[in-house]
């Protein structure tokens, strides 16, 4: 129904490494934790882009640098062919204006102080060329209407409502600004599992009608299948696999990938012992000391003496269709039953 | 030295013919200022050796408060049990002596939480904390217990247990402490373990371990598992049977084949449309109407009335509906539970 | 077959925003009911709030219009009544001066009052300042204002107050009441600013900011709009104990002989005073007594159920 080869967001090598620091009032670094470390994505319009990966992965950084909340380190993101990191004063502020967020906690997300009116009611406040003074009450109770709550509670305050009403508040500030891209990182997995699907229908509701293109980071892989036109995985830092959800979830060729979908559990009881189970040993290693060559391959059961040495880039292979970042990426289906 | 003697006054009444737990219509309820909260509201379940229970159901439905009353750790005030049995192979646990309870809970039925940081002592080794369980309860000598405590870090698969006994809690990693949870849990022995949310703030991968863990040491141990969790994914994954809760009530329970392919309460089976699955794409997602009710306001009739596709006039009347029975060893608390079962 | 369709047609297809109730608690009033309307429902079920704030009227009352309270002039002193005992005129009886001690309390209670709540408004004010510059910039500023701060908080407090009120009161007209609310101004602020830099620090990193940040918003309305209301009531509350112990830290000093001084009435004189001749005349000396002891019990307990009705951790 929308146009879905213009590029809306784009990143080039993004990087973002948190100095780790020694001293208060003279620092010097002994470190760094790379938290984003060379990541390129493609945002389409009216596209979702699933972003997955276990904590530590750097998903909720990417998160913060596409919306400007962390300052990237080097590399580029890309907004309709303007670099946002090279932006400043008013070209900022406009162009922060077309990329919103919807945050993972509706409990601390929304000001207890103020009112509902006036927390949807802020944006406008914030960048008053928007909406006219006059037209503003309106527009926020258009606003709370579109997200399926009633206009008449513009006066109450964010304790007053549950969880799931809480998130429809949050997403009411995103879209006031009228934005194309909404990051939503983590935007359903504070909230009770019959409430999780009003939250999903509704993202998915106002996509349609106002043409929305969104970087959906999530650590729930069902949710994110069913949200998603496409995924990236993210471990350590890098993206390790992209694709059409098809791709990633049916034929995933990088091995954390399908380590990672098969530990999800499917609501299937006849699925049990049927499906290909590949339990990884240890933990994720500190991202203030990646391993060598392939981040992955301290875990990996493929692991070979050039994964230490040389990095594999993330780009189409011999026998993967789709970009994975692995020297030996094959497919193998982890989510059916064998 | 004391609860060895308080377990032998427990034993003395314990009939190894009786079944391993049954819960008996349970009520737990909270006196808070803005009136009664009845958290739990005639809970009933058992549990089998080697069985695996679910209470499946969302927060604030009453499972965990389930939990606590069995264990009896509940907060009290504000929470009292007013009515029922909590039987352990015949004892009513919630007629013993406090003293004697305390002996059951270290040697009978043990319990892991969600929170594996909160749960561990912070300044004391894993070593210690595990130590002097068998030093206070199995009057082991200082060298013996850290023996078996080694032994223990060692069957719950943490790496070179031997040096990590003497690591503080911190210096685990998430799955890792989850692990010295289970091996504080089942060092005396128990025979019925209680998982409140064992994986939730776990990432998948290291979900995975720590459920196939639970399973192997279940198996090893021919230990009742009562897993209170709200992942239905999980669920269908390790469980045997299920009681899914709502508003202090189970109002289904089931073997596990049963309730995915026919659910018999309208919650169930909206619950099991509501979510999305790893293995399908662009399926419709239904939706539950509405919020789960406050405890302190529980609708009148069936407490899931006012979000229910099959509700009708005799579902918004008291009494609520009692507890059906589908087929042996499957009950459902549904007036309508033949239309919500038998279609397609 | 029906009921599948009974799920999902009473669902609504999946592309309707609207699945919950849209006008859920229609039937209630729309009465916005904010923080401090829930502090003050709380509030008003507390006894001890109601004590100790009908406690601070009737002080508050003393102190502005002493007249209401007695007749007599604490002025008028005639040494033939000296420690003469308590009679209808006088409540208190007299002290060793020959003054009417009910009339000396009452009327000290101005001075006390004043001192109290102007040095605790200067120490607010120093403290604000600190506390909220040193939470939201954080790094080197941080680092430079809390180490002032703990110089500050380091200076042993009974001496500093003895050294700064003795330097501020040259001038010998003047009844020292400007030096002791300066002294205790500059002295009293260091607590409030160390728990506003605590909580300015938690709200600073709350998602709501976050959020706020993220839509463009500049420091100016970060600070006001967000941090500031969510994190001004601890503050708020150790200013109501300060006040508390100004008002003894005023008699203390005055005890000692740098605080008010001259004709000035205050209750920290009275019990100067009357220490001497504790023995044989104690009247002068509990009756001022129990007023500052009641008066900072009040404030005190007061700043408590304050604390508490805000407190969104306990509701």
């Amino acid at each position: 129904m929308s146009d879905r080869t213009e590029v809306v967001l784009e990143t080039k090598k993004l990087v973002k490494h948190f100095p780790i620091t020694q001293g208060i009032v003279f620092k010097s670094k002994v470190g760094a934790v790379q938290a984003v470390d060379g990541v390129d994505i493609q945002l389409r319009r009216g596209e979702t882009l699933g972003v997955v990966g276990e904590s530590g992965c750097g998903k909720s950084t990417l998160a913060k640098l596409l919306v400007g909340l962390e300052k990237p380190t080097s590399g580029a993101i890309n907004v309709r062919g303007e670099d946002m990191t090279k932006l400043k004063g008013t070209a900022l502020r406009r162009a922060r204006r077309n990329i919103q967020m919807v945050l993972q906690d509706p409990y601390t997300s929304l000001n207890p102080r103020m009112t509902v009116g006036d927390i949807i009611g802020e944006p406008f406040e914030i960048h008053p060329e928007v909406v006219p003074r006059k037209g503003r009450d309106k527009a926020v109770q258009d606003l709370l209407d579109t997200v399926g709550l009633n206009p008449d509670h513009v006066n109450r305050y964010p304790h007053q409502f549950s969880g799931g009403q809480r998130q429809r508040i949050g997403i009411a500030r995103a879209l006031a600004l009228k934005p194309e891209i909404i990051v939503c990182d983590e935007p359903v997995s504070a909230l009770d599992v019959s409430i999780q699907a009003q939250v999903i229908n509704l993202l998915e509701a106002l996509q349609d009608e106002f043409g929305l293109s969104y970087i959906f980071i999530a650590h729930d892989l069902s949710v994110v299948r069913h949200i998603a036109d496409r995924v990236a995985v993210m471990y350590l830092g890098r993206v390790v696999e992209t694709g059409n959800d098809q791709e990633i979830y049916e034929n995933p060729t990088h091995p954390y990938t399908q380590a990672l979908l098969s530990a999800v559990p499917v609501p299937d009881p006849t699925l049990r012992g049927h499906r290909d189970q590949i339990v990884l040993e240890g933990d994720v290693p500190s991202p203030a000391n990646p391993p060598s060559g392939c981040r992955f391959r301290t875990r990996c059961w493929k692991a070979q003496s050039i994964c230490a040495e040389q990095d594999p880039v993330l780009s189409i292979r011999e026998r993967s269709p789709h970009a994975s970042a692995c020297h030996f990426a094959e497919p193998r289906d982890v989510v059916h039953a064998l | 030295m004391t609860d060895i003697k308080a377990d032998i006054d427990v034993l003395r009444g314990i009939d190894p013919n009786a079944p391993l737990l049954e819960v008996n219509d349970l009520h737990v309820e909270f006196r808070t200022r803005d009136g009664i909260a009845r958290a739990v509201n005639g809970a009933n379940f058992n549990l089998a050796p080697g069985e695996t229970l679910a209470i499946l159901g969302e927060s604030g439905c009453g499972k965990s408060v389930t939990a606590q009353a069995i264990m009896g750790i509940l907060d009290s005030p504000p929470g009292y049990i007013t009515q029922g049995e909590v039987k352990y192979r015949g004892v009513d646990l919630l007629k013993l002596p406090e003293k004697q309870r305390r002996s059951v809970r270290a040697n009978h039925i043990a319990m892991i939480f969600q929170d594996a940081l909160s749960a561990l002592n912070p300044v004391f080794t894993v070593g210690f904390q595990l130590s002097e369980l068998f030093r206070v309860h199995r009057g082991m000598s200082r060298a013996d217990a850290k023996k078996r405590s080694i032994e223990l870090l060692d069957q719950v698969k943490i790496p070179a247990a031997r040096t990590r006994v003497s690591d503080y809690p911190h210096q685990f990693s998430g799955g890792m402490r989850q692990r010295v949870m289970i091996a504080m849990a089942l060092a005396l022995d128990p025979d019925v373990l209680i998982a409140d949310e064992p994986t939730t703030a776990l990432d998948v991968t290291v979900q995975a371990q720590i459920m196939g863990l639970l399973a192997e040491l279940q198996q090893q141990r021919n230990m009742g598992l009562i897993l209170i969790t709200h992942d239905m994914g999980v669920v269908a994954d390790v469980a045997d049977r299920i009681s899914v809760m709502y508003a202090g009530k189970v109002v289904e329970e089931a073997g596990v084949y049963d309730i995915y392919s026919r659910p018999a309460h309208p919650y169930a089976k909206a619950l099991l449309e509501s979510i999305p699955r790893l293995d399908m794409k662009g399926q419709q997602l239904n939706v539950i109407r509405g919020l789960p009710p406050a405890l302190t306001a529980v609708p009148k009739g069936c407490a899931f009335n006012p979000r229910c596709a099959f509700a009708q006039d005799v579902c918004r009347q008291d009494p609520p509906p009692p507890q059906y029975i589908v087929a042996p060893g499957r009950t459902a608390r549904c007036h309508f539970w033949r239309d919500v079962v038998g279609d397609e | 077959m029906s009921d599948i369709n009974a799920v999902t047609s009473a669902a609504g297809p999946s592309t309707q925003p609207q699945m919950e109730p849209k006008h859920a608690g229609r039937g209630k009033k729309d009465k916005p009911r904010s923080l401090a309307a829930d502090a003050w429902a709380d509030l008003r079920r507390n006894k001890i709030f109601w004590v100790s704030s009908i406690l601070v009227l009737i002080i508050l009352a003393m102190a502005l219009f002493p007249t209401l309270f007695t007749s007599a002039d604490p002025r008028d002193c005639v040494l033939s009544r000296q420690h003469a005992g308590a009679s209808g005129s006088a409540l208190f009886g007299y002290d060793f001066q020959g003054c009417d001690v009910y009339a000396k309390t009452i009327y000290g209670a101005r001075n006390s009052i004043e001192v109290g709540v102007v040095a605790t408004l200067l120490s607010g004010v120093i403290g604000l300042i600190f506390g909220l510059s040193t939470g939201y910039f954080g790094g080197w500023v941080d680092a430079v204002l809390s180490r002032f701060i703990d110089i500050i908080l380091g200076v042993p407090f009974l001496l500093g107050a003895i050294v700064l009120a003795k330097r501020f009161a040259q001038d010998p007209e003047s009844n020292g009441v400007l030096a002791v609310t300066v002294t205790l101004g500059i002295l009293g602020w260091t607590t409030a600013a160390r728990i506003m830099r605590s909580s300015v620090i938690t709200a600073k990193n709350q998602d709501y900011v976050a959020a706020a940040r993220m839509l463009g918003a500049g420091p100016g309305r970060l600070m006001l709009k967000h941090i500031l209301p969510n994190s001004i009531a601890p503050f708020i509350v150790v200013l109501t104990i300060l006040l508390g112990t100004n008002i003894a830290s005023e008699a203390t000093l005055s005890f000692l002989g740098v605080g008010l001084k001259g004709d000035a009435i205050s209750w920290g004189i009275s019990i100067a005073e009357a220490g001497a001749n504790a023995r044989t005349a104690p009247e002068p000396l509990v009756w001022p007594s129990v007023f500052l002891a009641v008066t900072v019990l009040a404030f005190i307990m007061l700043g408590d159920a304050v604390r508490d009705a805000f407190d969104p951790k306990l509701r």
